[in-house]
């Protein structure tokens, strides 16, 4: 194998067929033609379009009708759009702080060398998979205040009983439990992060005699903090833009009907999904996601702003 | 010290088991309430073994549902979108990540932006687009747009692409191999487990998909598995088909199921990297 080695990178200097630019130029640019594409049929194009439709009145038969400003200043005065805020960030708030700790502690118990820890895998993870339609069909029945297995329990206790899927009150609640029964997910993700911390560290740390609080609190935590973060921004992100359960749970009536008792499952996309398929009121929805568009980019953006505070990344070699 | 070890090995035994168990119970209710007559569905104390057991159920559904069509509908859909997600994101993997021309940061770093933007914002333009085509209650609109690459996928697999030595590759140009020639038979069995990660998940996204198919298919003869079930909602079909629903229920999760068993590994594997390299 003496021909390769004479191509080897050497850093600088670009092998020999690399420096054909032109031939890789049309295979580069021919390769990715249909992402391009993609991206400019399914995605900055109708994201243009969208910020075009958000200043129009638009019900898709007829061409769309400039109005201006007034999509967004009607929102101010609506109702509906002030209660699917309200509900969205009440899921958020329990919804993101719940599923990051909860899966990050069932992670750090996996991460003990158990007995059988495939088999705890198995379980914790398979209901992630689960396609929300089936997920819905169950937890209607499993949280019936008055029939299901979740109630049963607090009934024969004397605890009380909780109206879960039918009281205002316990309609969000109820959506972020049936929503962190798919954490295995992002506690695997967490596994495998607290699974990749050098082993030399704690070492270090026994030597050191440092007790199993201060290697938590001093190693694993703040070397699996880019994962934590990552992953908190993928909740934040996701929590915004509920809309399959809440719909199969509440919102698939006809469109003039409440979105659960009193509207108290009508998230801020089961609410734009609405004006757009079932109000016809294109502009006004295209207005509406424009709004939780900026409200996510400005999320992200502050969050990376600050994540050098309480992110800790590992100075790579190399690259 | 050791003793305090042996007791947080306890305790996360038990937890992880009595949870695990708990988070396995809503498959026993589901396959449990598909055997169960209507009437004894909702009846206190909840019935966790179907007594009398109704096999019929299994039977009467596909009398009272087309749940074959569905069932060829979801397939349809799966097995194109996935074809076409897999091919065009392994294409342009490899150029991000393999390739050197201009403008490649470029389009790469826009095509990582759009990770962020939400469907809602772009699915009204999507929906007109695909009206004026006449596509609305075809299946073209859950197939047509996995042919031009999934970002994230492009992103997972030109990670994966970018690790494998130049050397094999040039090792290839030099005995006169082809670019095509190059990706499919010396890149695409390197990245075996990045394609393989990428395969699985988007068959799990376009099998469980919702609201796109929502938006794009009214008509009940376009319908898939995930929109028969929602249509027998009590409000829909007047009835109580609960216990027809979890059957479909049953129907829909068994495949997924299987799928995890069959590839643990990769399911696994996958979890990793999409959840660190990103």
């Amino acid at each position: 194998m003496k021909i390769p080695a004479l191509f080897s990178t050497k850093p600088g200097r670009l092998p020999f067929f690399h420096r054909l630019g032109f031939e890789e130029t049309i295979w580069g640019w021919g390769l990715i033609i249909p992402a391009v594409l993609g991206l400019i049929l399914f995605k900055f194009g109708p994201v243009i379009a969208s910020l075009y439709f958000s200043f129009t009145k638009y019900d898709i038969i007829s061409p769309p009708k400039w109005v201006g400003l007034a999509n967004y200043q009607a929102m101010v005065a609506d109702a509906f759009w002030i209660k699917s805020i309200q509900v969205t960030l009440k899921y958020s708030v329990l919804f993101i702080p719940l599923s990051i700790i909860v899966a990050y502690l069932i992670a750090l118990m996996m991460s003990q060398d158990l007995k059988g820890i495939s088999v705890y895998r198995t379980m914790w993870y398979l209901p992630s998979l689960v396609p929300t339609v089936a997920s819905a069909v169950v937890w209607r029945w499993a949280l019936n205040p008055e029939f299901g297995p979740v109630n049963y329990p607090l009934k024969v206790l004397g605890l009380g009983a909780p109206g879960w899927l039918t009281d205002p009150k316990w309609i969000v609640p109820s959506i972020v439990l049936v929503q962190l029964w798919g954490l295995g997910n992002s506690a695997l993700i967490f596994l495998a992060a607290i699974k990749g911390v050098p082993d030399t560290f704690y070492e270090a740390a026994e030597v050191d005699g440092a007790t199993e609080w201060s290697k938590f609190w001093n190693i694993t935590l703040p070397m699996t903090s880019s994962v934590i973060f990552f992953q908190v921004i993928m909740a934040v992100i996701s929590s915004f833009q509920v809309f399959s359960v809440a719909y199969l749970l509440f919102g698939g009536q006809t469109t003039s009907d409440p979105a659960g008792p009193g509207n108290s499952a009508l998230f801020y996309v089961l609410y734009t999904y609405r004006n757009a398929f079932g109000y016809f009121k294109n502009g006004y929805a295209s207005a509406l996601a424009w709004v939780v568009f900026i409200v996510i980019m400005l999320l992200t953006f502050i969050l990376f702003r600050t994540q050098n505070r309480w992110v800790y990344y590992e100075v790579e070699g190399g690259e | 010290m050791r003793r305090s070890k042996l007791i947080t090995k306890i305790i996360g035994t038990l937890i992880l088991g009595i949870g695990g168990v708990i988070m396995l119970m809503p498959f026993v209710f589901l396959i449990s309430s598909s055997l169960k007559p209507a009437a004894k569905i909702y009846v206190f104390p909840p019935q966790i073994i179907p007594n009398p057991i109704r096999w019929e159920n299994y039977v009467e559904v596909f009398t009272r549902v087309p749940v074959l069509n569905y069932a060829k509908n979801t397939l349809i859909i799966t097995f194109f979108a996935t074809i076409g997600t897999v091919i065009s994101s392994i294409l342009a993997g490899y150029a991000f990540g393999r390739l050197r021309f201009k403008g490649r940061d470029f389009v790469f770093s826009l095509l990582l932006a759009t990770l962020m933007l939400p469907y809602v914002v772009t699915m009204i333009p999507i929906y007109v687009m695909f009206s004026k085509l006449k596509w609305v209650n075809t299946l073209l609109p859950l197939i047509v747009p996995s042919f031009f690459g999934d970002a994230f996928f492009i992103f997972l697999l030109r990670q994966f692409f970018r690790t494998i030595p130049m050397e094999l590759e040039d090792a290839a140009r030099i005995d006169g191999a082809g670019r095509l020639r190059i990706l499919f038979q010396i890149m695409v069995p390197l990245a075996r487990p990045a394609v393989v990660v990428v395969t699985i998940q988007a068959m799990l996204d376009s099998w469980n998909a919702f609201m796109q198919p929502l938006i794009f298919l009214t008509k009940r003869q376009v319908w898939t598995l995930a929109l028969g079930l929602n249509s027998l909602q009590r409000f829909e079909t007047g009835r109580d088909w609960t216990h027809y629903m979890m059957v479909l229920g049953v129907f829909m999760v068994t495949p997924v199921v299987i799928l995890y068993f069959l590839a643990q590994r990769e399911f696994i594997q996958g979890i990793v990297l999409t959840g660190l390299k990103a």
